[in-house]
């Protein structure tokens, strides 16, 4: 008789608790991202498996990364945030985060343990480069090249170098309109020794070596702003070479049977990963931190490397990687011979003032 | 007066040289298409010149030479371009052909009055040229995006398979994406609920200002137009961020009531443009005799004054239509995720993923406006015929 009824009562309190915490969350979810092949995988691997579990859910997309900071700020401003979740680089995370824009979270708490039993914040290392910052992938910035504009008795392009040979490898190439990876790879190409290039570049001398660098190729350069650009300048035969993610040109090689090539040498790594913006009201935060969750643990993001070649940011995630897809990984040890570690913080100081010269080098 | 006419040959100067000169301008293309323009100008300036010589000097027989400039220009274009060329060299050496007997036999000026000198004719005929380079001008962009939308890859590329006419290079895969994604198919949703709400609510208004503005004892008039008009004058951007900040205190941000208020506000002055022109028109002794009869102010405004400024009501909302339909910048900023529209679709498709479905989309649309359009016209012309107001 006590039993029942102490087990009624539990039952009873649980149910309570279930109903109250179901009510605490919000069911509708506005998720920004970068659209195209990237916010597909995120929808596969984690979105649509995480609304058969939460039928109720309703998850809008809104493809906006790209001015991430810009908007937030409006947002801000207007005190209006109408966002969720937020996919940035790792860059403009630590921006969004130093302005009070982004939250801040205890990895341990927010996130699950890998399904080895390592803690998340072990699980995720070094990736996680800002208090407010959840990584999920790594991509790389490279090179790709038409394999049918390779001149006749000259070998394939395998280094960075011969972005800036165009001796070898006339035709046109294209760059990001940017000064990030670009300042550095004309380092390497004048000379500068790996380890030496941010120190070079933070020096007036610096900067005016690389675009000078830079100056050598500049009439043979088309410059791009959005992922998509070098794509599909390289479908057209527009150009001989092009930067842009890795992810990009895995799509225009395998899944397009395009003639292009990767040319993985001097690869700059890069994180992706999500934000929380500050100021969302309790139940929005609830289901935000549900699915966060669930979308950031072991087997979640290593499905996602099922359908983009970006590498998962937890190191528990890496042996559940297909196969097939481990050899068009940036960090497979056969294309990361040779890599190009960004520096943060190098950027995060030298961002607008290098910007400015690079864009006044641009316009002359 | 065409019978009036004489027409004689022309001397072989006149004509040989203009035929080389439009030559020239098709070498020019040709050229620059091929790599070099100046010797496009030349070959293309000489090749035309000798042809319209040949034809009319040795061949003399204009069928027989028009049909061989066809067949012969129709073989050199294959030889140097395959299947596309082909068509290209046919074309050419049908107009080529023609020019030349046109000029050379003087036909050109059968029509016009006898009495014209050379440089009103030649004015007469520049005139035409200068139209029509201006009509494709406009056109081009519009028609080259057509057959990129059946391209069968996932580029913005004219594939060799698509020069060749080989079937394998075109599909309707776009039109199929266009039609099973859930992305285009949500934008196309909030297009259409928004469009036509935002459009009545113009109308609905604008006509309203319209007729009030046109009443001569209003105060401040001129004052009072200028502001109704102000959206149309003051750039976009600036309308568009001041509404994101006053429809986020009001909470219309991100709302489908919001969006549909902004584009309501961008059209309002279409409408009053184009009624009060109507209204200009309008004799007012019409309202005042409606009123002797007896009728209120409500039924004289439906019977008799809004038949006769319809016309000007239907185009100020088909631009308030087209208005709310094509924006980008406002919903942008006013609309949230929820509310994407299809040009803000087409946009970041365009940035993030250079998809062919953005053509098939646009081309759809084209047909739409042209249908639209049409039927609009047709209408129009009909209820004028009715009433016995057309001009003709």
């Amino acid at each position: 008789m006590k039993f029942t009824k102490m087990l009624l009562a539990s039952t009873a309190l649980s149910a309570v608790g279930s109903v109250a915490l179901a009510q605490e969350m919000s069911n509708d979810m506005t998720i920004v991202s970068w659209g195209g092949a990237y916010q597909n995988s995120q929808l596969k691997a984690y979105v649509e498996p995480y609304q058969e579990m939460h039928p109720e859910v309703n998850v809008v997309w809104d493809e906006s990364s790209n001015e991430a900071v810009a908007k937030l700020r409006a947002m801000n401003e207007a005190g209006n945030i109408t966002w969720d979740l937020v996919d940035v680089v790792a860059s403009d995370a630590i921006r969004l985060c130093d302005e009070g824009l982004a939250m801040e979270y205890e990895p341990n708490e927010l996130l699950a343990e890998g399904d080895d039993g390592t803690s998340a914040e072990d699980d995720f290392g070094d990736l996680i480069v800002s208090d407010c910052y959840i990584p999920q992938i790594v991509y790389s910035t490279t090179f790709g090249y038409r394999t049918d504009m390779v001149p006749e008795g000259a070998e394939a392009p395998t280094e960075i170098c011969s972005v800036f040979d165009l001796e070898t490898y006339p035709g046109k190439r294209a760059l990001e309109k940017r000064p990030i990876n670009n300042m550095e790879w004309a380092l390497l190409c004048d000379g500068v020794a790996k380890d030496e290039v941010y120190d070079v570049l933070a020096t007036p001398e610096g900067q005016e070596q690389a675009l000078a660098k830079l100056g050598t190729i500049k009439d043979d350069v088309i410059w791009w702003s959005a992922g998509a650009d070098t794509p599909q300048l390289l479908a057209d035969g527009e150009v001989f070479m092009g930067s842009t993610y890795n992810g990009r040109l895995f799509s225009v090689i395998e899944e397009q049977d395009q003639p292009v090539g990767m040319m993985w040498d001097a690869q700059v790594f890069d994180l992706d990963g999500w934000i929380i913006p500050e100021g969302l009201d309790e139940a929005r935060l609830n289901r935000v931190k549900d699915f966060i969750k669930f979308a950031t643990d072991t087997q979640r993001l290593a499905d996602q490397a099922k359908y983009i070649s970006y590498g998962p940011a937890r190191q528990s995630s890496a042996p559940l990687v297909p196969e097939d897809m481990k050899q068009h990984m940036p960090t497979d040890p056969a294309n990361a011979g040779n890599t190009f570690l960004y520096n943060y913080e190098f950027w995060a100081d030298y961002r607008d003032d290098i910007d400015a010269k690079f864009q006044a080098w641009l316009a002359q | 007066m065409t019978a009036l006419t004489p027409i004689s040959r022309t001397p072989v100067s006149f004509y040989v040289s203009v035929v080389a000169a439009a030559g020239a301008l098709a070498g020019l293309f040709v050229g620059t298409a091929q790599g070099s323009g100046l010797l496009g100008i030349i070959v293309g300036a000489i090749a035309m010149g000798a042809l319209a010589f040949v034809l009319t000097q040795v061949i003399k027989a204009e069928k027989a030479g028009m049909w061989g400039s066809v067949v012969l220009l129709a073989i050199i274009g294959f030889l140097l371009g395959g299947i596309p060329a082909l068509v290209i060299g046919a074309l050419f050496g049908w107009f080529f052909s023609w020019f030349s007997f046109w000029l050379y036999e003087g036909r050109y000026r059968r029509k016009l009055p006898p009495y014209l000198t050379p440089g009103q004719v030649l004015w007469h005929f520049a005139f035409r040229v200068i139209c029509g380079a201006i009509l494709v001008f406009l056109i081009t962009p519009i028609l080259v995006v057509m057959p990129l939308s059946f391209n069968a890859e996932n580029f913005f590329t004219f594939t060799p398979e698509m020069l060749r006419f080989d079937p394998a290079g075109y599909s309707l895969k776009h039109y199929r994406d266009f039609f099973n994604s859930s992305d285009w198919q949500n934008a196309l949703r909030n297009s259409v609920m928004i469009a036509p709400v935002a459009t009545l609510l113009s109308v609905g208004f604008g006509t309203l200002a319209a007729i009030g503005l046109s009443q001569p004892h209003v105060p401040f008039r001129r004052a009072i137009m200028a502001i109704l008009i102000s959206p149309m004058i003051v750039p976009l951007i600036i309308s568009a961020a001041g509404m994101y900040f006053f429809y986020s205190r009001i909470g219309l941000q991100g709302t489908y009531i919001g969006v549909v208020l902004a584009h309501a506000a961008l059209g309002i002055p279409f409408v009053i443009i184009t009624v009060t022109a109507t209204l200009v028109g309008f004799d007012r002794s019409l309202t005042r005799a409606a009123a002797n009869m007896g009728a209120s102010p409500i039924r004289t405004f439906f019977k008799v004054q809004m038949p006769l400024i319809l016309p000007g009501v239907i185009s100020g909302g088909l631009f308030a239509f087209i208005t709310s339909f094509d924006e980008v910048v406002v919903v942008l900023f006013v609309g949230s995720a929820g509310q994407k529209t299809l040009p803000w679709q087409m946009f970041i498709g365009l940035r993030e993923q250079i998809s062919p479905t953005i053509l098939a989309v646009a081309t759809l649309l084209v047909v739409i406006s042209v249908l639209l359009l049409t039927t609009l016209e047709l209408l129009r012309r009909r209820s004028e015929r009715l009433r016995g107001m057309s001009p003709s």
